[in-house]
């Protein structure tokens, strides 16, 4: 029912661009959803409840690409050819790297203090910048075709989302 | 993960912490980050008239892995000359702290900010 070769925008039905209707993005995995639920195949012979297994697992891995801009950003890098390059990839602007070591010293500082305020802050100002980002990214990849601008920017969004996940949890264990 | 005793030493006791004036003449720093896992790593080298690595400060923001690969090679560059330094590999960094597949990219991040940090050095004096 579903072809697994297909790519995620054409599964959807979505045009390929970073720019997303949300809003249809939904809808369409919906509608997928309720035709592959592996619920529906379930008085189906083996080979079909399989099938509609690796139908839903790969329409689950599929909307959760797209629905996140790093994801979707990265997943667009990869059908043109281009690795982003997390692991070996180390050069990057000094002044971004200089900002990162930055907060993530005021990060260590806050937690240690047990400062909520301050890492209330550090989450809102790392929200602003990834919002910059992620409107780079949106004109690098769909208007400027500047795929070496487009993985940088990626690049560094995989960075703001690494110091979110842990001010996050600075944040929860201080709740706790 | 467990982490080699050499690498818990480094962790421990990180050697030459610290940083040199960025744009004193006789210095090179190196800034490099690995996506990956939100690494970065600043090394710098401070070499003598000679042309010989007198001394290395680090600081680095990461895992223990990273933390200990920094350390290493502020170590390992003392007393090379700066094509000697460029010679050293991550390979030998991972080897030296047994760091599993999934921290190769720690030892990555440590060789490439050497090459940064000479980089920048020779920048300074030849234009």
């Amino acid at each position: 029912m579903l072809d697994l070769k297909q790519d995620y925008f054409a599964l959807f039905g979505l045009p390929v661009s970073f720019a997303i209707d949300m809003t249809r993005l939904e809808q369409a995995y919906l509608d997928i959803q309720a035709r592959v639920h592996p619920d529906r195949f379930a008085h189906m012979p083996d080979t079909d409840k399989r099938l509609s297994m690796q139908w839903a697992t790969h329409a689950n891995e599929a909307f959760r690409t797209l629905k996140t801009p790093l994801a979707r950003g990265q997943y667009l890098l990869e059908m043109q050819g281009v690795d982003p390059a997390f692991e070996t990839n180390t050069a990057m602007s000094p002044d971004f790297l200089m900002e990162q070591m930055e907060w993530r010293e005021a990060l260590g500082e806050a937690r240690e203090a047990a400062d909520e305020d301050t890492l209330e802050e550090l989450a809102q100002r790392l929200r602003a910048s990834s919002r910059d980002l992620i409107a780079r990214l949106a004109v690098a990849l769909d208007e400027h075709k500047d795929l070496a601008v487009a993985a940088d920017t990626v690049r560094r969004l995989k960075f703001l989302e690494k110091l979110q996940h842990e001010i996050n949890d600075a944040l929860t264990a201080l709740e706790s | 993960m467990a982490y080699s005793e050499k690498v818990l030493d480094h962790y421990e006791n990180p050697r030459n912490v610290g940083a040199f004036g960025k744009e004193d003449e006789d210095v090179g720093t190196g800034m490099v980050g690995a996506p990956a896992c939100g690494d970065v790593m600043k090394l710098q080298i401070k070499v003598g008239k000679d042309g010989i690595i007198e001394d290395a400060k680090f600081k680095t923001y990461g895992c223990g892995s990273a933390i200990a690969s920094s350390s290493l090679v502020t170590e390992w560059v003392k007393g090379k000359s700066l094509d000697q330094a460029l010679e050293i590999k991550n390979t030998a960094i991972a080897e030296e702290l047994a760091l599993p597949p999934v921290k190769i990219h720690c030892s990555i991040l440590a060789e490439d900010a050497i090459k940064a940090a000479v980089e920048d050095y020779k920048k300074k004096h030849n234009g």
